[in-house]
């Protein structure tokens, strides 16, 4: 047949496609998970926001401030109070934190904070979640690093669990 | 003691498929009928000792034998028995066995079962089974042993993730595993004929059976699983384009190809290369699907074992057996003739357009699935969801639905285009009429609106073929072919009315308080704990009104304490024309209840269809087998 030596060379493409494929899977397996989402903001400035405060006798966080840790919480969302002892931690380790509280009511916050500790600096009334989205955060808790000059150095999506810690309390050190 | 009988069955299991690949080799090599009497009992034997492994998983499963580490890490005391059955595939040692098991069982019934095979590549076939079993074998053996012990004994387990805790898992992963790994049976097939030469109508006889019966088990366990996902997440959705729903609809879209391109060799020894080919990455994608699962590579809900190491064995056992499949195809299909030829017009050209489009969309999954891994080479990081994979495959399925109301009505091997479109008269008239009366009175997408209208097209022009026959003289596997592309039909109505008529509200309820979704009206009555088996949670108490009708509905969010979790337990009404969907969400400072309401109007038309699909399937099989043994 006529066609036949054209066709010939075809008949490889299903391996060179899967080996192709192969390659690719393969690198992804060597390289360690990386479970963190690289928000789109990040490297960008903290963009400028205004809230009411949440609890009496403490300010609202505002887009300036030290370096620090942004935490988004909310008194009724369960990983946020598992996450509390290990921002308790991060504040006995002198890291600033501030909080945006989403959705929630002064008496409701309140009561969290006394009964999962209080490591906030300042903390923000984001009624409307209109802050938090403008931060590029979907959920609650997540928990931004921002530096001195309100570049936002990294994004951490979920509660923050023991193993973070050491690796945030840096983040912010070495943005001072 | 049954997990060290487990494990011994599972190492002679292993010897046995060692001596069936020599056995194999030396009967292909030497030829001769004589070899057929040696392989049978092997591959027999080792298919019986296989289920035996699962079957002492399953016992100690049962009996609670807190001294195997995978009854610990999975499994608890206190669970109801079906949980603690089901738990043995629902972690990643025991369903790596219950995959081993049923590729052995898949194995055992092409020896016991398949005559109408020649000798060698019959051989061949059990040659290529038994190495893929041996991978597998060794898999377990030395990289996860699911009898492991544990010493000293804990006093109880830590569970199972609750999730799985839902009767659909004694059930959908033995179906989907059953559909996965029956296409081992096409896989090997194709290689026997690679290594004879032997492709043709015999070959495609023999070997439709067996694909068919994987397809109907891949369909009813994607159909299962799906309506397990739409009512257990309690997201309202009914497919996610989770890498793992990837990984068993890419099978099912190879398999379904396959279907129809071995009907083309069987009937006119048309398609020789494509089929064999087909048959290789049908297999391919199941392993490549359980390699997605059991790696950890991609992230998914599925994802119970994530070890790098076992995702490195896994891969080479992927590469030697998929690579090698495919360099034995480029190698030697080019021994096998070219089949019989044909005219654009005609079944089978339908076939081939089919087919086609069929691949297209498994391209287009493929390629959204790894392309979050692809990118990630490059430093990118994105995820790829229903947006991209709607608006790439949908339309393209739109035309296949196209395909495939015109394709039963045309004739093999010539045909004209004036008289097929004749035949499609009443499915036409059916489209035109469903498309003006919806654009005149519902204002819904282009998607849906063409989704509904194809839909009614379909089912008239599926019924079709049945015209002008009497219907118990008419084979079972038109029969067959006439259900199927009907519930493609039903499903596909399902998910155009879901996607064009659902009404959504997300409330926060005081009790007392009426909410509206769709037609119906509902009252939240009140809130109050309940307490199951191994679970508290609270239930929500909520009726539902729509005109006289009425129905109480209890929402629960479910808190289990071993391991510690909370999951939304969605409750649903099921009515003739729809569902309503209520999920309880978390309560707010002031005392109110977040309810998350659903109508979907004729959503479970999807699963419906889905049934039927399967159904069609089973039929055709029977006619198939029937029609088998008669000659």
């Amino acid at each position: 047949m006529g066609r036949g030596r054209t066709v010939r060379w075809l008949l490889w493409v299903p391996l060179i496609a899967f080996a192709t494929l192969f390659a690719v899977v393969a690198t992804g397996l060597w390289k360690p998970a990386d479970r963190t989402v690289h928000s789109a903001l990040v490297g960008t400035r903290l963009p400028a926001f205004a809230l009411p405060p949440m609890v009496e006798g403490r300010p609202a966080p505002t887009a300036q401030g030290p370096a620090r840790l942004v935490n988004i919480f909310a008194s009724w969302c369960v990983p946020c109070a598992a996450e509390a002892p290990q921002l308790m931690r991060l504040k006995a380790m002198g890291v600033p934190i501030d909080g945006i509280a989403i959705r929630d009511t002064g008496p409701a916050v309140r009561g969290f904070l006394a009964r999962n500790g209080d490591p906030y600096l300042r903390i923000g009334d984001d009624r409307n979640s209109a802050v938090q989205l403008s931060l590029g955060s979907s959920g609650v808790p997540e928990t931004f690093v921002v530096a001195r000059d309100g570049t936002i150095l990294a994004q951490h999506v979920g509660d923050v669990r023991a193993e973070d810690v050491e690796r945030l309390a840096a983040l912010v050190g070495g943005a001072r | 003691m049954s997990a060290e009988a487990g494990l011994a069955a599972l190492w002679l299991a292993a010897a046995l498929a060692l001596l069936q690949l020599a056995l194999a080799t030396l009967a292909v090599r030497r030829g001769g009928d004589e070899w057929e009497a040696a392989i049978r009992p092997v591959a027999i034997v080792q298919g019986g000792l296989a289920v035996a492994a699962m079957a002492m998983l399953i016992a100690a499963f049962l009996r609670s034998d807190m001294s195997v580490r995978l009854v610990v890490e999975n499994s608890h005391s206190m669970k109801p028995w079906v949980y603690r059955f089901a738990g043995a595939w629902g972690n990643h040692e025991g369903s790596m066995l219950l995959w081993v098991t049923i590729l052995g069982v898949a194995g055992g019934a092409v020896a016991w079962f398949e005559r109408r095979l020649d000798a060698r590549t019959w051989a061949a076939t059990l040659g290529g089974q038994a190495l893929i079993a041996l991978g597998f074998y060794a898999f377990l053996l030395f990289a996860s042993n699911p009898f492991d012990r544990i010493s000293p004994a804990p006093v109880d387990g830590l569970g199972l993730n609750p999730l799985l805790q839902d009767p659909g898992l004694a059930f959908h992963p033995p179906t989907l595993y059953a559909g996965y790994v029956g296409l081992s049976v096409a896989f090997s097939f194709a290689i026997g004929a690679l290594v004879t030469g032997e492709v043709g109508p015999a070959f495609a006889r023999a070997m439709r059976p067996w694909v068919l019966g994987a397809w109907v088990f891949l369909t009813v366990g994607i159909t299962a699983g799906s309506y397990w996902a739409y009512y257990e997440l309690g997201w309202g959705g009914w497919w996610f384009w989770d890498p793992v729903e990837n990984a068993s609809l890419m099978p099912w879209l190879a398999a379904t190809a396959l279907l129809h391109s071995v009907t083309v060799l069987a009937t006119r020894d048309g398609l020789r290369a494509w089929t064999v080919m087909l048959a290789v990455v049908a297999f391919s994608m199941s392993m490549i699907g359980t390699f997605l699962v059991r790696s950890g590579l991609l992230t998914s809900v599925h994802a119970f074992a994530v070890d790098p190491s076992r995702g490195l064995f896994l891969l080479v056992l992927l590469g030697l057996y998929i690579g090698g499949a495919l360099a034995l195809f480029g190698a030697r299909i080019g021994a096998v003739r070219a089949g019989a030829t044909f005219e654009p017009v005609s079944r089978e050209g339908g076939l081939v357009v089919n087919n086609l489009l069929l691949s297209v969309i498994l391209g287009i999954v493929l390629i959204g699935t790894f392309y979050p891994l692809i990118a990630g080479g490059f430093g990118v990081q994105l995820s790829v969801g229903p947006p991209f994979f709607n608006k790439a495959a949908g339309p393209i399925a739109l035309a296949l639905v196209v395909f495939m109301a015109a394709g039963p009505l045309v004739r093999w091997r010539r045909d004209r285009a004036q008289a097929v479109v004749e035949r499609l008269t009443w499915p036409i008239a059916a489209t035109a009429f469903a498309l003006a009366g919806l654009a005149a009175f519902a204002r819904i997408g282009v998607l849906p609106l063409l989704g509904l209208a194809l839909a009614a097209g379909l089912a008239v022009a599926s019924a079709v073929p049945l015209v002008g026959r009497k219907p118990w003289r008419t084979p079972l596997f038109t029969w067959g072919m006439v259900v199927s592309h009907l519930g493609i039909a039903v499903s596909l109505a399902g998910m155009a009315c879901d996607a064009a008529f659902t009404s959504e509200t997300l409330v926060a309820m005081r009790p007392g308080e009426p909410a509206r979704v769709g037609p119906w009206r509902v009252t939240l009555d009140g809130i109050a704990p309940v307490v199951g088996d191994n679970w508290t949670a609270l239930q929500a108490r909520l009726s539902a009104t729509r005109g006289d009708q009425g129905v109480t509905l209890f929402p629960q969010q479910r808190f289990f304490s071993d391991p510690a979790t909370t999951t939304s337990e969605s409750a649903i009404a099921t009515r003739i024309d729809g569902q309503l969907y209520t999920v309880l969400g978390q309560a707010d400072a002031e005392g109110r209840w977040q309810v998350r309401l659903w109508w979907k109007p004729f959503v479970t038309l999807i699963w419906l269809g889905g049934a039927l699909v399967a159904l069609g399937g089973a039929l055709s099989l029977v006619g198939r087998v029937r029609r088998g043994r008669h000659r």
